[in-house]
């Protein structure tokens, strides 16, 4: 009965994660909540239609249903913000860990590193590796990963620095436990909470970041439906087709709001702070 | 702070730029983009491969990554950045040419946000749990999760296209052309610098003085207005001066939409031509003017809080 008790008393958790689970359903079953509609091809003789009965959302200048490329345009956005936050998480915990348990000059040499990142704007640099490498989905995603692995790597060093002068932590030591068993039985179980939680926090402003990118033309490639690149379409057409630039933004807003709202309620019921 | 940390400090930053360099230098070493190419159908010309061979052997492009590189660090550091391949002009005269416009930007933005955030900041902290604590949250929230393009084209649709109150295309710099650029940026910091004033002004009303100041009878307005917001300042600085360097690397996004002829648009346009010594200036200039931005605003703190002074 316990279970249901945390659920009752997080009706904000409850909420926002049916609506996460909606919207990424409704991404998986993008050709079903459309229709069979073809998100790439459109028929030229509907261009820039505005909003009806048959395109809810209006059609582009290629006579392409909006909706049905808002819809698609949710796995491209959900996907490769997962992404980011999957591989900022892993190598931000992984260097972190090995900086904080190992010390010495690897430590060292990987807050060099660290400190020279959170020296400097991120999108800059995310915005000149990307723009360096050639636009696409993937690169955007190594640029924004490279620029962003920091803040976890910092966290996951202190959290491991926290426990590394435990007392069994140098038993495990003295007993000749093996460093890798030391590293996944101790250090990682012990920083990974902390770490979910700022992850989860973060995939709204991810997904911000990736709409940025795509948005100034260094993310996902026409005709692939993306949100980002969706809008930097609607801006051309914005004085005759305003609906082109409108349903994109709303779709990131509302999900970045959905994401930032669960991502928020999981802090306030994992972190103790508040009580 | 004192003379040693700063000059540790001048230290770091020039071990920080070195790394930059590198990191940039580097990665369009690796680049598929071929700058010669883009050279050429940038002025119109189709070129024969010989003449891309001439071009790549007089540019030095040809030689190996060290020499190439550490010939460009001793250009850099004698303050010649080299030349624009898309723009044929110096990087350091084109960067310079658009950095007072990106100011100009920036500052404007960081007043419009002060005007929205202190008040709204201040308001939600006195009436702290009331409806109107409750709206304004509610509205940093959603500020928040609004990607700022978007807003920035919804205003442009508002008051460009709608109202013909601003032009569409803010490239002559005055004060019009100004408002809605700043304005977008402005909205998506406030939103961030709202709840931080909410926070700092909190943290100073639940200090004793203030308790000690309303047993005694002082006027809760007087208290808050001599007191805790003087008080609340200092932690905002720091806030303040980081918010200046993101946003003179963070304008780019707002400076293409409203095509604003400032460093990011040009960084932007730069990036899309493969133009690397632009690319690679345009980065170390921004590395420098943040890291010097930060330097200026921890060495401020001596003259703003006297503890600072009394500790060292």
């Amino acid at each position: 009965m316990k279970k249901k008790n945390v659920f009752l008393q997080n009706k904000t958790f409850v909420i926002f994660s049916v609506l996460a689970a909606l919207i990424i359903l409704t991404a998986i079953f993008a050709p079903l909540v459309t229709g069979g509609a073809d998100p790439v091809k459109g028929v030229l003789a509907d261009a820039l239609l505005p909003p009806s009965k048959e395109h809810i959302f209006g059609t582009d200048k290629m006579g392409r249903d909006i909706f049905t490329r808002v819809i698609y345009g949710a796995r491209v956005s959900l996907s490769s913000t997962f992404a980011v936050v999957a591989l900022i998480l892993i190598v931000g915990t992984i260097t972190g860990i090995t900086a904080g348990y190992f010390g010495g000059w690897v430590d060292a040499v990987i807050m060099r590193i660290a400190d020279m990142m959170l020296a400097f704007p991120g999108l800059v640099l995310a915005l000149a590796v990307a723009g360096i490498m050639g636009a696409s989905i993937k690169n955007a995603i190594i640029a924004i990963v490279a620029v962003s692995w920091t803040k976890y790597a910092r966290l996951a060093r202190s959290l491991v620095l926290k426990i590394r002068n435990c007392d069994y932590v140098s038993a495990a030591v003295v007993t000749g436990s093996k460093t890798s068993h030391i590293l996944f039985r101790y250090m990682l179980p012990n920083a990974l909470p902390t770490l979910l939680v700022t992850a989860a926090t973060d995939i709204g402003s991810m997904m911000l970041e990736l709409a940025a990118m795509s948005f100034l033309g260094f993310g996902a490639l026409p005709p692939a439906p993306e949100w980002g690149y969706m809008l930097n379409e609607g801006r051309a057409c914005m004085q005759t087709a305003p609906w082109m630039m409108i349903f994109p933004g709303l779709a990131i807003f509302v999900v970045v709001v959905v994401f930032n709202m669960l991502g928020d309620s999981i802090r306030d019921i994992l972190d103790p702070r508040d009580e | 702070m004192n003379k040693k940390q700063i000059l540790k400090r001048l230290l770091q930053i020039v071990i920080v730029l070195i790394g930059i360099s590198f990191i940039t230098f580097a990665l369009t070493f690796m680049s598929p983009g071929d700058p010669v190419r883009n050279m050429y159908t940038a002025t119109g010309v189709m070129p024969t491969e010989e003449m891309i061979e001439e071009t790549r052997e007089e540019l030095g492009l040809n030689d190996p990554f060290f020499v190439q590189y550490t010939r460009w660090l001793t250009n850099c550091v004698k303050g010649d950045f080299g030349k624009s391949y898309s723009l044929n002009k110096p990087v350091t005269e084109l960067l310079l040419s658009r950095l007072w416009p990106t100011l100009k930007l920036t500052l404007m933005s960081m007043f419009l946000m002060l005007l929205i955030s202190v008040p709204l900041g201040l308001i939600s902290a006195i009436y702290k749990d009331k409806w109107m604590d409750y709206v304004i949250r509610a509205l940093t929230f959603l500020g928040c999760s609004i990607p700022n393009f978007w807003m920035g084209l919804l205003l442009m649709l508002a008051f460009c296209v709608y109202i013909h109150a601003f032009p569409v295309i803010s490239s002559s710099g005055d004060f019009k052309s100004l408002f809605l650029p700043a304005l977008t940026l402005a909205i998506a910091m406030s939103a961030k610098y709202t709840r931080q004033v909410r926070t700092a002004v909190l943290d100073e009303l639940s200090q004793d003085y203030v308790i000690g100041a309303e047993a005694r009878g002082i006027k809760k307005s007087r208290i808050i207005w001599c007191n805790v917001f003087p008080n609340s300042l200092l932690p905002l600085t720091t806030m303040f001066g980081l918010s200046i360097g993101s946003l003179l690397g963070g304008t780019s996004v707002v400076e293409v939409i409203f095509s604003y002829p400032g460093l990011g648009n040009l960084a932007v346009s730069a990036i899309t031509s493969s133009d690397y010594n632009l690319i690679q200036g345009y980065v170390l200039w921004m590395a420098l003017i943040y890291m010097v931005i930060n330097l200026l605003v921890d060495v401020s703190y001596r003259y703003i809080d006297p503890r600072m002074r009394l500790k060292e």
